[in-house]
């Protein structure tokens, strides 16, 4: 059994890289269940997006202390959801912040040294990945989600290879988005691999 | 073969291959997507449409029933409340063909009003309900519930919420298709509803629900799914409350006698005695109002059985919110006298605020912010409504004043002048809300000569819910295109006093028109044109130069998600990859700091 959880910001595609993690496991002959948890607004709110992949699942979502993999879109969101991480987990995670508007606003501040250091403090096996860096050499700040799935595969716990992955973006997303997607996914396994972590 | 379905999905899957000969509904979550997937699946045989609100959309299914067909109604808990007039009715009524109404309950609640329960509803209306606990599960239990409608002529509740039918679930789809062929409306008096009528067939709905309650005995969506030897406790639920309790169950690695209740009205009697049969004590674990916990006393008072019944009446289980595993795991543990799972706090340090709020070049923004500067300093009252610009009530706009249900901005703002007739009030509501129960209340407060400034935003989408279309967009379900409602006519037809049609964004028109409206006398209405942000692609972005002086008022004033404070060189700044260029923001900056930019990073 696998629990994983991404986590985002409304609009950096946490859904859509929740479904290409579920087609994959679907492909291999694996049972699958996911859910989301989403706020009202279109754009802009946290998301968390909760996979799992095994035999004998009943509930969609993962239950706190149980994820084995939390992939983070940003570096916040992923220490937001950090209470489901179990001992010895592992989370994969961009290295940009997204500011809400709400930072510019009295009494709503945060910093960020204090946030990789709490991640650090509670997870052994982070990887940092420079998403927007990847984002620039693709030509499109909406391929994070899909570098960070590549980042993901090199992970031993996922089960899921680079192969099984570049097969579900085929299938899920438009082929005009194809290539950009695949580079992405790619340049997202490498950066992992290379053990680009910055903690 | 398996296919990643969400719960929606399948139902909608599911409908189609039961024969579903026409969907009506109106989007609301949890709910939109069931319609929406026979939308997108439709070889063409089925008719599917977005109704203008519940009531019509079940008053057309209906009358496809009475003619025969299989039809689906689709909708979300509060739908349920507009559309219960027809229902009422048509339960002693009755159909020809099959009728499964699916309204969507969402716990919690995370996107509704309420956390009202449908099978009360189906209690009161006298209707059968099913209750599935998985995607997979939802659709199996569509089929039987078509065929439960086709038996008994009568129209079916089928109740799934929000970890249902948001959840995705690999199901295994079956390749197979019922043709349904309506039979054609037949005449009879059997179809006009009387008090005599009424009274008899009230006589064989009573006989119908005994005769379903015998089936649902034997159905294999209520189930005993677990025993253990000797036990004397035992644990019921129903709907997703069964998947918490089955994994809780697996991680305490225990097991208890499980009864699992699909169809909680009419209730399955028989199978809940069996469940009884030896137990001391039971927990009830459900969502939303204790209906399994009061059926099960109502059995245990009517057959003498000595035993405790634990859930929501007597405070073992919370009776507001939704469960969560972690809440169903700590219940279990309880009740069974298990070593607690212990989950060690962490303490986490301050994570920005994501509160929802209006997008990046919303239309709604600039709309409440004129109206918001044209009414500076006066007394008024600022009505809303449901859908997106509920949202307009955060800082720093504050502009929503009040909310209720669909369409009762207009009319509480009637209300409140009548009390308080030296304020304003305004009542804002968008175009696709005011089509659903909006007229009703402009004609009453034309017609009562009650003062009020009608702001229209019309965004010419159904946004909050995903863009449905509506009868002001000229588009159908069916990809056809109609002609327009013409909002403007429209009001004046209805008598408003004088109909402003003003694009938001030329802030200085706006607020004119908003000083305008709030002197005149009767109805005035504003209709606010700007096409929501997911119907174009920006053409161009704006950025601060250097004449900015830092006053903050963009970001004060507007709360932009673009704009933000530089945390290290404190400077205000857009972000290039957010702007949407609507504008507004240039347009308040009292040092015209903010100018069109180069397309940067975007």
């Amino acid at each position: 059994m696998l629990n994983l959880i991404l986590a985002g910001v409304g609009g950096q595609g946490t859904v859509l890289a929740s479904k290409l993690l579920a087609q994959a496991a679907i492909n291999r002959g694996l049972d699958v269940r996911t859910a989301e948890t989403i706020g009202m607004a279109q754009r802009g709110g946290s998301v968390t997006s909760h996979v799992r992949i095994g035999q004998d699942l009943y509930s969609p979502l993962v239950a706190l202390d149980t994820a084995d993999i939390i992939l983070g879109m940003e570096p916040s969101e992923a220490l937001r959801c950090l209470p489901y991480l179990k001992k010895g987990g592992s989370i994969v995670v961009s290295s940009k912040f997204i500011k809400p508007f709400t930072a510019s606003l009295p009494g709503s501040t945060y910093e960020e040294n204090l946030i990789w250091q709490c991640l650090g403090d509670h997870c052994k096996n982070i990887s940092v990945i420079d998403g927007g860096k990847i984002c620039d050499a693709c030509g499109s700040t909406k391929v994070l989600n899909i570098a960070l799935l590549g980042a993901a595969s090199n992970l031993r716990q996922l089960n899921l290879t680079l192969v099984d992955l570049e097969k579900a973006v085929q299938e899920i997303l438009p082929q005009k988005i194809h290539s950009i997607n695949l580079q992405a996914l790619n340049l997202g396994a490498q950066s992992a691999r290379k053990g680009e972590t910055a903690l | 073969m398996k296919q990643l379905l969400m719960g929606n999905e399948a139902i909608g899957l599911a409908a189609i291959q039961a024969g579903v000969n026409l969907v009506s509904g109106y989007p609301g979550t949890p709910s939109t997507e069931v319609l929406e997937t026979v939308a997108k699946q439709n070889d063409g045989s089925i008719y599917v449409e977005w109704s203008t609100n519940e009531k019509s959309a079940l008053e057309v299914a209906a009358g496809a029933a009475i003619a025969g067909a299989r039809v689906m109604v689709t909708m979300k808990q509060v739908g349920l409340n507009v559309a219960s007039d027809p229902l009422m009715s048509l339960a002693y009524l009755g159909i020809k063909g099959a009728m499964v109404v699916v309204v969507a309950d969402d716990p919690g609640p995370i996107s509704s009003q309420t956390e009202q329960d449908t099978r009360h509803f189906a209690e009161y209306a006298k209707l059968p309900v099913f209750d599935p606990s998985s995607p997979e599960e939802a659709y199996r239990m569509i089929r039987d519930a078509f065929d439960l409608s086709q038996k008994y002529h009568t129209p079916v509740l089928f109740r799934p919420t929000t970890r249902v039918c948001h959840a995705c679930a690999s199901v295994e789809v079956k390749e197979e298709k019922i043709e349904h062929k309506p039979q054609g409306f037949v005449k009879d008096a059997k179809w006009v509803i009387f008090p005599r009528l009424t009274y008899q067939n009230h006589i064989q709905i009573e006989k119908n629900l005994r005769l379903i309650a015998e089936d649902f005995n034997q159905y294999d969506g209520n189930q005993i799914t677990e025993t253990a030897p000797n036990t004397k406790k035992g644990v019921a639920c129903g709907g997703i409350s069964y998947a918490y309790v089955k994994e809780a169950l697996n991680r305490a690695q225990t097991h208890v006698r499980l009864l699992k209740i699909g169809t909680p009205h009419p209730f399955p009697e028989e199978l809940a005695l069996q469940f009884m049969e030896g137990l001391y004590e039971i927990l009830v674990v459900e969502e939303l109002d204790p209906v399994i916990e009061k059926a099960l006393l109502l059995v245990a008072g009517k057959h003498h059985i000595k035993i405790n019944i634990l859930g929501k009446l007597d405070g073992s289980m919370k009776n507001a919110g939704e469960n969560s595993l972690e809440s169903v795991l700590t219940a279990i543990e309880d009740f069974l006298e298990l070593p607690k799972t212990k989950y060690e706090p962490i303490e986490l340090p301050p994570l920005p605020v994501r509160p929802p709020v209006l997008c990046v070049g919303c239309p709604h923004r600039a709309s409440f912010y004129a109206v918001k500067k044209a009414m500076k300093g006066q007394k008024a009252v600022f009505c809303g409504d449901i859908g997106c610009y509920t949202l307009g009530n955060a800082q720093p706009l504050d502009m929503v004043d009040t909310c209720l249900c669909m369409g009762a901005g207009i009319t509480i703002a009637q209300g409140l002048q009548h009390i308080e007739p030296d304020a304003v009030h305004f009542a804002f509501i968008g175009d696709s809300t005011f089509f659903h129960t909006g007229i009703p209340g402009v004609i009453n407060a034309v017609y009562n000569q009650t003062d009020l400034v009608l702001v229209i935003l019309d965004n010419s989408t159904t946004a909050m819910t995903g863009h449905q279309p509506h009868p002001g967009t000229g588009k159908t379900m069916m990809n056809t295109v109609s002609p327009k409602i013409d909002l403007e006519k429209l009001l004046l037809a209805l008598g408003v006093q004088s109909v402003k049609k003003v694009n938001p964004f030329d802030l200085t028109n706006a607020i004119t028109c908003v000083k305008e409206a709030a002197q005149t006398k009767g109805v005035a209405a504003i209709i606010f044109e700007a096409p929501c942000i997911s119907l174009f692609k920006p053409e161009k972005k704006y950025q601060i130069s250097d004449s900015c002086t830092s006053c903050q008022r963009c970001i004060k004033e507007l709360g932009c998600p673009a704009i933000s404070k530089d945390s290290i060189s404190n400077k205000v700044v857009i972000d290039q990859s957010l702007c949407y260029g609507c504008s507004l923001c240039a347009q308040i900056c009292p040092a015209k700091a903010i100018v069109i930019g180069g397309d940067k990073s975007c």
